[in-house]
């Protein structure tokens, strides 16, 4: 038999989760909480894998196509397993104006992998305004937004990481 | 110099913990949606329409009015809803995400009042996949407000149900167009929907519903704590209230203010209440004045107000606030490169003017920029770009959603505008602005 997708602990939140989900929708309308019925999966195991997609589906009464069909929509959602670290930077025109270029290359340089490819430890992409726009330029890794950035931030943001 | 005599969004953001439900009901929270409820929800929409308020999602859109258009539960018996709109994702744009980073209680009175007058006992607050940040703190606000009797069973005491969720979204910006958002919230890719029928008659689920934006939404409270005399006088025109707007490029101190309508754009660029200028020797080249969609303007231009009226004669909108400053040193054939891809990268595919024509004028502008391009291929831009959205701009263009003008607009107008850079970077067979293009900050330190 293959390993069960979720631990017993997982599986409880994810249950969980999903019945809160439905809940906030008409119940004849369950395919509605499919936005946050895949960012519960992905929270959980990391990116949306095949068997997890089978499960919202079910949950949701709705097909697995359906469930990629809007997994693939939105760059959010990772339907192939991610690098440990998503490197998302802002390039759009006034994080540019604030050296995002720049910013972009120094981190292609420190990572040793260019924009758009998928590493092991490091996803690095270009991405579009993550309204910091006042505040440029900007990154988001794994979600976690920093803003203002200089060399020496960046430095100190990746020796964070473990 | 048109000073920003009170403030109406930004007023309370320095009260320490004024993003908690203590903080908040101490410097009177709530106190105006309790008002409100004991009013006629006729009588409130009436209030809304006499302050002037208007959409601060990109239209500007007299609020009262789009309320009014939701039929009477005598004509149509379904359930109605209140979608508020935090998708945040304009380029240009950073406004939103600080009222729910700093103030998210007044948005959530905000939607007690609308949800009350329009009758709507769900509202689905539709937040920017990225802003984990701010979601946290509206999500954390949220349940207060149920645990605080706020919203529940009954509204603050009121016999009238109330539930508010947030939706995340997921990285998508066409759904922050209206009936994309929909679409999202009902669970699907977002895909805008033809319109007629409207949301207002037509919208989630098949009922009646409003879109409205987080500003917009954040303003109610103070409306009703002041009149609606008091919010109509503050601002300019036909537009009640002041502005958030976002100011970034090259700029030295760029960053998100409130300021009266009544402000040009020349002021909030130069006074050192806000951007302070530009650095010595360098000036205003080109000026985008509401988020990337927003046709540019010369620097002879920049005497407009930041009213919504005002940006009409010159063709341009002020949109969502988002105002982009380049400089003499940065290269406009670049910009507009950028500016393209993403209308490109973002298009949803569904009408061929705008996935084939936004994808073809990134195309022609890499290879302008690169000098490899020819007289013939700025001809070509234009043609796409008139294909997709005629200038002038006179409403929408060929497509179902705004987003094909928000791509066709800019390009005609920065050829127009700035013809010669264009033509130079062909004459000479190189971006004249070398390896150096961004202009006064553009080097990463
Ligand atoms: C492509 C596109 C993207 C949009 N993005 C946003 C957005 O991120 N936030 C927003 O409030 N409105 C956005 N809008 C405007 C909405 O469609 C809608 O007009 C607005 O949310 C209505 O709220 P308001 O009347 O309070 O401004 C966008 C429109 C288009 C065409
Ligand atoms: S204009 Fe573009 S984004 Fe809007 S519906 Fe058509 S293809 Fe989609
Ligand atoms: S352009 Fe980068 S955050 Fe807005």
């Amino acid at each position: 038999m293959s390993e069960p997708l979720f631990t017993p602990e997982e599986q409880k939140k994810f249950d969980a989760g999903i019945s809160q989900l439905l809940s906030h929708y008409p119940p004849d309308r369950k395919s509605a909480a499919m936005l946050p019925a895949l960012r519960l999966l992905q929270e959980l195991k990391g990116w949306l894998p095949p068997e997890g997609m089978k499960l919202v589906s079910e949950k949701l009464s709705t097909t697995v196509a359906k469930c990629y069909e809007v997994a693939t929509f939105y760059v959010m959602y990772h339907t192939q397993k991610p690098g440990k670290y998503v490197v998302d930077v802002c390039t759009n025109l006034s994080c540019a104006l604030r050296g995002a270029e720049g910013l972009l290359h120094y981190l292609e340089n420190k990572m040793g992998i260019k924009a758009g490819t998928n590493g092991d430890r490091y996803f690095l992409r270009e991405t579009e305004c993550l309204a910091s726009c006042g505040t440029a330029p900007c990154f988001q890794i794994n979600e976690d937004h920093y803003e203002n950035l200089t060399r020496a931030k960046v430095d100190a943001i990746l020796e964070k990481l473990s | 110099m048109s000073v920003l005599t009170e403030k109406v969004i930004t007023r309370d953001w320095e009260r320490a913990g004024q993003n908690t439900l203590a903080g908040y009901k101490a410097s009177g929270g709530y106190a105006q949606a309790r008002k409100a409820l004991a009013m006629a929800p006729a009588e409130i929409t009436d209030v809304v329409k006499k302050s002037g308020l208007r959409g601060r999602g990109g239209a500007g859109f007299p609020t009262g009015l789009k309320w009014s258009f939701v039929p009477s539960l005598e004509k149509n018996t379904k359930p109605r809803y209140l979608a508020i709109n935090a998708d945040e994702s304009e380029p240009g744009t950073a406004k939103d995400r600080f009222i729910l980073e700093n103030d998210p209680h007044l948005l959530l009175e905000g939607i007690a009042i609308a949800c009350y007058a329009l009758g709507a006992h769900t509202c689905y607050i539709y937040s920017r996949g990225e802003f984990k940040y701010p979601s946290s703190v509206l999500e954390k606000a949220i349940e207060d407000a149920y645990a605080d009797g706020v919203f529940g069973k009954t509204t603050l005491g009121k016999d009238f149900e109330l539930n508010v969720y947030q939706v995340r979204g997921a990285g998508a910006y066409i759904c922050g167009e209206e009936t994309a958002l929909l679409e999202s919230l009902e669970g699907k890719k977002g895909w805008p929907r033809l319109k007629p029928p409207f949301p207002a008659v037509v919208g989630l689920f098949g009922c009646p519903t409003v879109v409205n934006n987080v500003e917009t939404i954040a303003s109610l409270p103070r409306i009703f704590e002041k009149g609606a005399e008091w919010f109509m006088k503050l601002g300019m025109g036909k537009s009640g209230g002041t502005r958030l707007v976002t100011l970034s490029g090259s700029v030295i101190r760029p960053g998100t203010y409130e300021v009266a309508m009544e402000t040009s754009l020349r002021e909030l660029i130069f006074d050192q209440a806000y951007g302070q200028g530009l650095p010595e020797g360098r000036s205003v080249k080109a000026v985008i004045p509401g988020g990337s969609s927003a046709p540019v303007l010369t620097e002879a231009e920049i005497d407009v107000k930041l009213e919504f009226d005002a940006f009409k004669p010159l063709q341009s909108m002020a949109g969502s606030g988002g105002i982009m400053v380049m400089d003499d040193k940065t290269c406009l054939v670049r910009s507009l490169w950028r500016i393209i891809r993403f209308y490109a990268e973002e298009s949803c595919g569904q009408c061929t003017p705008c996935r084939e024509g936004q994808p073809w004028m990134t195309r022609l502008l890499r290879k302008i920029e690169e000098g490899r391009g020819e007289m013939a291929d700025l001809e070509q831009l234009m043609n796409v770009a008139v294909s997709i959205a005629p200038w002038p701009p006179m409403g929408l263009g060929t497509t179902i959603c705004a987003l094909g003008d928000s791509g066709a607009l800019p390009v005609q107008s920065f050829v127009q505008k700035f013809r010669k850079e264009f033509e130079d970077h062909i004459t000479q067979k190189r971006c004249t602005f070398g390896d150096r293009p961004w202009g006064a900050f553009g080097d990463f330190q």
